[in-house]
């Protein structure tokens, strides 16, 4: 599972199509008696460990099933308070699924506007006239690579940093864009693509991507 | 007649025959003469309607063709007459009566696919069969930043001799352009 996820994003820098490739990280379910030995803290909307790593859970991890139940933020399934839920001896032993917590749509969304605006700043940091934006972003856990088309639509792809052959992949999805999505009649430009077709023929391309693996030219 | 294939990036089997074509366009557009019943209207439809295909193409023929941004007018009307009327309707229209300013220029088409076995009826003499050509050229190259006035100034089926279309570059649009364009 080489290839994270693929983002387009419009014209305007909002979030028209997102999907998410990897295999799900490893959540850690595990039973507990009181008191519980981890230090959990709010964070955000979450309720996430401040200290104490054991058994795969991690620092950092989120809080995501109580008793098998998903949490909603910072409620349990039941509408009760997660903090206060454990603090009670009278509810253990509990069974809590940790894990690293995904993003939610409303999230990614702002992600991509804020993408959509570096990646401006990055042509007007240029010393160059005339040069394009971000073009790749490199972490150590994976690589963000974009391709903007001449219409100002913008092609994200983030990647395993030894994957190789991105950038006929974002060419690959540019053609899939323009055959299954903008064939599509029923389809409003702009606007969030909803196509079962560019959906599949996406996947399909991924897959294909993946199995050249790092072996790829131009790695 | 002779009609020569587009440089297939599809396997040939896939490629649409084009007597389908030629009888959709004119079932098109006889059905919207019916509808509106006056020639003015049905020219402002498929103009709109060539609008909306123009804006979908222009992906469509960025993906397939990899040509960069053309940076004056010069090269857009190259890319258009020689890459991608080529591609989509199989003909190289020529490029002539560059204005003066470099910023109007004609295409002369010797044949147009859409008027194969066409005649216009007398009652019919306003109306502009092919000017959903005219919309789709307007689309495309407004979604590359470019606005244009693109009107035909002759056309077979009237009589003249070759099709001409008359291509106006009226300003860049500056609003909304991509980054690093500026």
């Amino acid at each position: 599972m080489a290839i994270f996820s693929v983002y387009v994003v419009n014209k305007a820098g909002g979030l028209i199509y997102q999907l998410d490739h990897y295999a799900p990280r490893s959540d850690t379910e595990m039973t507990f008696s009181y008191p519980l030995d981890l230090v959990l803290r709010p964070r955000d909307e979450r309720v996430v460990v401040a200290f104490g790593q054991r058994d795969g859970i991690r620092v950092g991890h989120a809080v995501l099933a109580i008793n098998g139940a998903e949490v909603n933020g910072r409620l349990t399934a039941d509408g009760k308070d997660v903090l206060e839920f454990l603090s009670n001896p009278a509810n253990y032993p509990v069974s809590i699924r940790f894990g690293r917590h995904r993003l939610s749509s409303n999230e990614k969304l702002m992600l991509a506007s804020m993408f959509h605006s570096l990646f401006a700043i990055g042509s007007q940091l240029s010393p160059e006239v005339g040069s394009s934006g971000i073009e790749m972003l490199e972490t150590d856990t994976f690589k963000l690579h974009c391709f903007q088309t001449l219409t100002g639509i913008k092609f994200v792809v983030l990647a395993d940093p030894r994957q190789a052959g991105i950038d006929a992949l974002l060419r690959k999805i540019y053609e899939i864009y323009s055959d299954f999505a903008l064939k599509n009649p029923f389809y409003s430009l702009e606007m969030p693509i909803r196509c079962e077709l560019f959906d599949q023929n996406l996947k399909l391309a991924l897959e294909v991507a993946e199995k050249a693996g790092p072996f790829g030219p131009g790695s | 007649m002779s009609r020569s294939r587009p440089a297939p990036s599809r396997p040939l089997e896939s490629l649409l025959n084009s007597e389908l074509f030629t009888l959709t366009y004119g079932a098109l557009v006889t059905q919207l003469c019916k509808d509106y019943e006056n020639d003015e209207d049905v020219n402002k439809q498929l103009d709109k309607m060539g609008y909306n295909i123009g804006v979908r193409l222009i992906e469509d023929f960025l993906a397939r063709s990899n040509v960069g941004r053309c940076h004056d007018f010069r090269e857009t009307a190259d890319v258009i007459a020689k890459i991608a009327f080529k591609m989509y309707l199989g003909i190289t229209p020529s490029i002539t009566n560059w204005s003066p300013g470099g910023d109007e220029f004609s295409l002369i088409l010797e044949n147009n696919p859409l008027v194969d076995f066409v005649e216009l009826p007398d009652n019919h003499s306003s109306l502009i069969y092919s000017n959903l050509l005219c919309g789709v050229l307007r689309g495309a190259l407004e979604m590359v930043q470019m606005a244009v006035d693109v009107k035909f100034v002759q056309d077979t089926l009237k009589g003249d001799s070759v099709t001409e279309i008359r291509m106006k570059f009226i300003r860049r649009i500056e609003d909304n352009l991509p980054a690093g364009e500026e």
